[in-house]
């Protein structure tokens, strides 16, 4: 259970890069696997839907309706392709950790999901945070983007800028809290089935159930929550009527 | 110790550069992925049913306003021809009112003519039988007269004679 991160560095000559390998491999899983998803399903396009297309055609009408419920559709049009790929590979992330959460290999974890990592997460969430500033820049002006920071008063400014830093914390931190704790229990779970007798293993067959159920319940919440909030954020810094 | 990895970031050393630069590549990549072969597509054939819905809406819209239209023209046109019916009947009738009127007039003029031409053969014929009755008495006179001068006569004679005359004249009549 002492997990170590298979780490792997990459001598750049004037910094390391160093890559957790594991979580670049579940990082590789989850897109090729949202990818093969979204792509089989819109092989045979029809204009009478079917099967897996209805459902991709779902997708993009809850993710137009998060959107719409935050700002205009003409605004926000362009946010469409982001929040789909955001809301699909977020939740087959969170998804991803919960069959296999006790695979490893020597001492190393290899099999848990991305998003239960910090680093990801964060970069997201960071991700989320430089796109709403350049969008808000680019629709508003940068008058207009600065004046936002002044907003509905000045002595408002410092707040403002803590705000955004606050918001991408907690962007990235709920996620990453909600999927590492879910893992740490499943594992912990799974060490009181494995752990030698009898009892323990039928023991922790219940709990397991419960808290995989729970964990795919939360593991969808997370997801819309992420791009919910990305679309908030994102309504805040381009529409003028906030 | 056994809870060890329960620490937040725990076997993490550090910041995880690569771990950043590769989340962003995938994400990104993946994004560009989709958007080329997924959702460029299915949001392309979203977009032509919504299009075929509204050109749909629309055509029945103006078949509905259509077929309104005619429904009017049809109205119209029934009511014109109802009230030409009307009218050719009102004009039938009243020719024939005038039809009707003219005979009766030209029967009762062909009428007055007929007893106006009775009464004139009427009377021609009793002129000519006063005439005839005239030239008969004439005729008459005339006879009495060769008798008288046949025949010695009195003057008793002669007024008996004419007496009886007129009286055969009137037997003869």
């Amino acid at each position: 259970m002492n997990h170590t991160a298979p780490e792997a560095h990459l001598d750049l000559g004037f910094m390391t890069l160093t890559f957790n390998l594991s979580t670049v491999m579940m990082l590789l899983i989850s897109a090729t696997i949202v990818f093969l998803i979204a792509f089989i399903s819109t092989r045979k396009l029809a204009l009478k839907p079917t099967g897996m297309q209805n459902v991709m055609e779902w997708i993009m009408d809850f993710v137009k309706g998060i959107i719409k419920s935050n700002m205009d559709w003409k605004t926000g049009g362009r946010f469409h392709i982001l929040g789909i790929t955001l809301i699909m590979f977020i939740a087959v992330s969170n998804l991803i950790g919960l069959p296999f959460g006790a695979i490893s290999y020597g001492t190393d974890l290899w099999w848990k999901s991305p998003t239960a990592d910090p680093v990801v997460t964060m970069t997201l969430a960071v991700m989320i945070l430089v796109l709403t500033q350049y969008y808000g820049v680019k629709m508003q002006g940068t008058g207009g983007y600065a004046k936002t920071f002044f907003q509905p008063m000045s002595f408002m400014f410092p707040l403002k800028v803590i705000e955004e830093f606050a918001n991408t914390l907690t962007l990235g931190l709920r996620l990453y809290g909600n999927i590492y704790a879910g893992e740490i229990l499943i594992g912990l779970i799974t060490s009181l089935a494995v752990s030698g007798t009898v009892y323990g293993f039928v023991g922790a067959i219940v709990p397991m159930m419960a808290w995989q159920g729970f964990s795919i319940f939360i593991g969808f919440i997370q997801a819309f929550i992420f791009t919910m909030l990305t679309m908030v954020y994102m309504a805040h810094k381009v529409s003028t009527d906030h | 110790m056994f809870l060890d990895y329960l620490v937040l970031g725990a076997g993490a050393t550090g910041l995880n550069l690569g771990d950043v630069v590769a989340t962003l590549v995938i994400f990104l990549g993946l994004m560009m992925l989709l958007k080329k072969f997924a959702w460029g597509p299915l949001m392309g054939i979203m977009q032509e049913r919504e299009e075929l819905v509204a050109t749909g809406i629309d055509a029945a819209e103006k078949a509905k306003k259509e077929t309104q239209a005619l429904l009017e023209q049809q109205k119209s046109l029934l009511k014109e021809a109802r009230t030409e019916a009307q009218s050719i009947i009102e004009g039938a009738k009243k020719q024939g009112e005038a039809t009707r009127e003219e005979i009766v007039t030209t029967a009762r003029a062909e009428a007055n003519r007929l007893k106006e031409a009775a009464v004139r053969d009427i009377e021609a014929e009793k002129e000519k039988a006063i005439a005839a009755v005239r030239e008969e008495v004439v005729s008459l006179s005339v006879l009495a007269a060769s008798k008288v001068l046949g025949k010695e006569i009195s003057e008793e004679d002669n007024s008996a004679l004419i007496k009886e005359t007129i009286a055969k004249a009137g037997e003869a009549k």
